[in-house]
């Protein structure tokens, strides 16, 4: 650790190490919670007949949906809790995110989803010196197919 | 739904048809059963405020969310994501609920974009985009970026 620096040793040691990973099932209602929360009625993430007759045959996830409790807020609350326990700053905001999807996530896919801590900065802000953790969470369907990769910013201080 | 949208209709500098959001309380509280993010931040004024941001905000990954209705309604159904991503730069507080359904007079939050270019790359008509999420003063709070590919009308 240098001299003020708020990246410690502990903190370090978590850059590159993978999580046990996570496996889940999207659930149809969950879907249709998540657009209704939202605000969005689009029928493909509505209304499964509808969904049926199109060539998805299945409700599909909005952009973003991984999953109840969305595997995104439930790594981003233990990654929190990571972060504080190894001598990270006290207050933690979200700071922004960036998915990339590669197949389809619908109803009936279980997904196995793994995150890593890819990088731990630390820079002057408007906020005084504040940490930034980049996490990488890339997800598979049951097939083993790559479907999504998201990459979040966490900002402490 | 709106008539399906394709690779020839768009070109650099055109808007993404605009999309009003109103945040409320109660949305915040739905929003936080069905992602499973139950963080205080979003509902607990003491908290809100020892945590440096005054009072409950609205997520970010809500606000993602809105982005991301914005473009799955312009793209249709033929339309595919393949990026999006945005950066939670402002906070916005949510409206509070003066009866069950209906939230005060406040603020109405817009997300809105541009398409800034698109290019062919294989069989994948691309369009990239400017998004983001302004508040009721027009700023823009949650500024990000998509990717989408759009069907042809040269490849029917």
């Amino acid at each position: 650790m240098t001299e003020g620096s708020l990246i410690t040793d502990e903190l370090r040691a978590l850059i590159g190490v993978a999580w046990e990973p996570a496996v889940f099932k999207i659930e149809e209602g969950a879907i249709q919670r998540y657009a209704q929360a939202i605000g969005d009625p689009n029928p493909m993430f509505n209304d499964p007949e509808y969904a049926r007759m199109t060539r998805h045959g299945r409700l599909l996830a909005p952009p973003g949906f991984t999953g109840w409790p969305v595997r995104e807020a439930r790594a981003k609350e233990k990654l929190f809790d990571t972060l504080i326990k190894a001598g990270g700053p006290p207050r933690i905001l979200d700071a922004g995110v960036e998915f990339e999807f590669f197949e389809t996530i619908g109803a009936g896919d279980i997904l196995t989803a793994t995150l890593s801590v890819a990088s731990i900065t630390e820079r002057d802000t408007r906020l005084g010196r504040t940490m930034f953790t980049a996490a990488e969470t890339t997800y598979l369907n049951q097939k083993g197919d790559l479907v999504l990769r998201s990459r979040s910013t966490l900002m402490q201080f | 739904m709106a008539e399906q949208i394709y690779y020839e209709d768009v070109q650099a500098g055109m808007e993404i048809t605009p999309l009003a959001k109103i945040a409320t309380s109660l949305m915040l509280v739905k929003w936080a059963g069905a992602s499973g993010d139950f963080n205080p931040l979003h509902y607990e004024d003491d908290f809100a405020k020892a945590m440096g941001v005054g009072a409950p905000i609205v997520h970010g990954a809500l606000k993602r969310a809105w982005l991301g209705q914005l473009m799955t309604d312009w793209i249709g159904e033929e339309g595919r994501l393949k990026k999006l991503s945005c950066q939670y730069r402002g906070m916005d507080y949510p409206r509070k609920m003066k009866t069950m359904e209906e939230p005060h007079d406040g603020e109405t939050w817009w997300c809105k974009g541009k398409v800034t270019g698109k290019h062919v790359d294989g069989g994948d008509h691309l369009v990239e985009c400017e998004i983001w999420v302004e508040n009721g003063k027009g700023e823009r709070t949650t500024p990000g970026s998509a990717l989408v590919a759009l069907p042809s009308r040269g490849a029917l």
